[in-house]
């Protein structure tokens, strides 16, 4: 089955190098695709040097923003697994095959990689707060069940990345895409894998000390875009 | 009626008759007209009478009228600024799909 691997990608430059090398001794079948979500440093040079498939968005427009071309430009080109997979090193090569698996074997439409279920992951407590307060806030409003919703390691079926449409092009994409998982019925199953939190990829990370407050508002962001609708 | 009222007045007049000209010439359809020319409308009844904005202020009882404009105004800005929110949210959605589909055709492969 024809695997695209799309790695989001804003002033990665750093690690974005060694997460397409670990890639491509994987697995060489996989098509990595970096999307580089107009990064000011040299990502787009090394990821294009190391052998990805570049593609550039000429102003930043966000993650969500930046997976979506990603699932576009891999439709368009037939695939049939679609895995998002993070530029800074905290996911696992390792850990795809377990979760393009159960896609592969017909039981999932999506799969997503949680830090929760059973595998050890080092995570920071500040983060752990925020992580349990976004859970209840889905399981609450959209009666959402999930061990670790806001994973970005997902692994999407073709179908899935055709059913799927994600809006928000910022931090709030993670919730849209559960929220149309539910809404468009496609089978969800979560596996486990390690996530790796660095020094680096702590002081990298869009918000900081302040995941409390961006869940808050994305919580708020996410529901008033729904009133509207 | 004061002077300042017939300024005003000339304004809104002024105001109407842009909206009229944008109307005609296409540039805002027909509710967007119908919205502006209410209010400058509106503006124009309070300034020329203002004993029958007394009159709708004590009916519906609120004591001073100027109190009345300033709630209502503030009910009309809210109601502007959610309709901003809105289009400026669908402009940056239309913007991302002109930058995909520019990263999407540009495609750099070895």
């Amino acid at each position: 089955m024809r695997t695209y691997i799309i790695i989001p990608a804003h002033n990665e430059a750093k690690t974005i190098g060694p997460v397409i090398n670990s890639l491509k001794r994987h697995n060489y079948e996989h098509i990595i695709v970096c999307v580089n979500d107009a990064s000011k440093d040299n990502t787009e040079k090394i990821a294009f040097q190391t052998g990805a498939i570049v593609l550039n968005h000429v102003i930043n427009r966000g993650q969500g923003a930046a997976i979506v071309t990603g699932n576009e430009y891999a439709l368009r080109h037939g695939a049939d697994i679609i895995v998002h997979f993070d530029a800074d090193g905290q996911m696992q090569v390792e850990d795809i095959p377990a979760v393009i698996k159960p896609i592969i074997e017909g039981k999932a439409d999506v799969v997503l990689g949680s830090r929760f279920l059973g595998k050890k992951s080092n995570i920071p407590r500040s983060k752990l707060l925020t992580l349990k307060l976004g859970r209840l806030f889905l399981r609450v409003f959209f009666g959402i069940k999930l061990t670790d919703p806001q994973s970005g390691f997902r692994a999407l079926s073709r179908k899935a990345a055709e059913k799927i449409e994600i809006k928000q092009d910022r931090a709030e994409h993670a919730t849209e895409i559960l929220i149309e998982i539910f809404k468009k019925r496609l089978r969800c199953k979560e596996v486990p894998v390690t996530i790796k939190y660095t020094e680096y990829s702590q002081k990298h990370t869009q918000h900081g000390k302040f995941h409390l407050l961006s869940g808050i508002q994305i919580a708020f962001k996410t529901i008033i875009k729904r009133l509207m609708r | 009626m004061e002077w300042i009222n017939i300024i005003l007045i000339l304004f809104l007049l002024f105001a109407l008759s842009r909206s009229i000209l944008r109307y005609k010439g296409k540039e805002i359809r027909l509710n967007e007209f119908i919205f502006w020319t209410a209010i400058w409308v509106l503006g124009i009844i309070a300034l020329a009478s203002p004993s029958t904005v007394s009159y709708i202020s004590q009916s519906i009882g609120i004591g001073r009228p100027a109190d009345m404009i300033v709630y209502l105004s503030i009910i009309i800005l809210f109601y502007i600024n959610f309709r901003m929110y809105v289009a400026l949210d669908n402009m940056d959605q239309k913007l991302t799909k002109v930058v995909r589909e520019v990263a999407i055709k540009r495609e750099k492969k070895k």
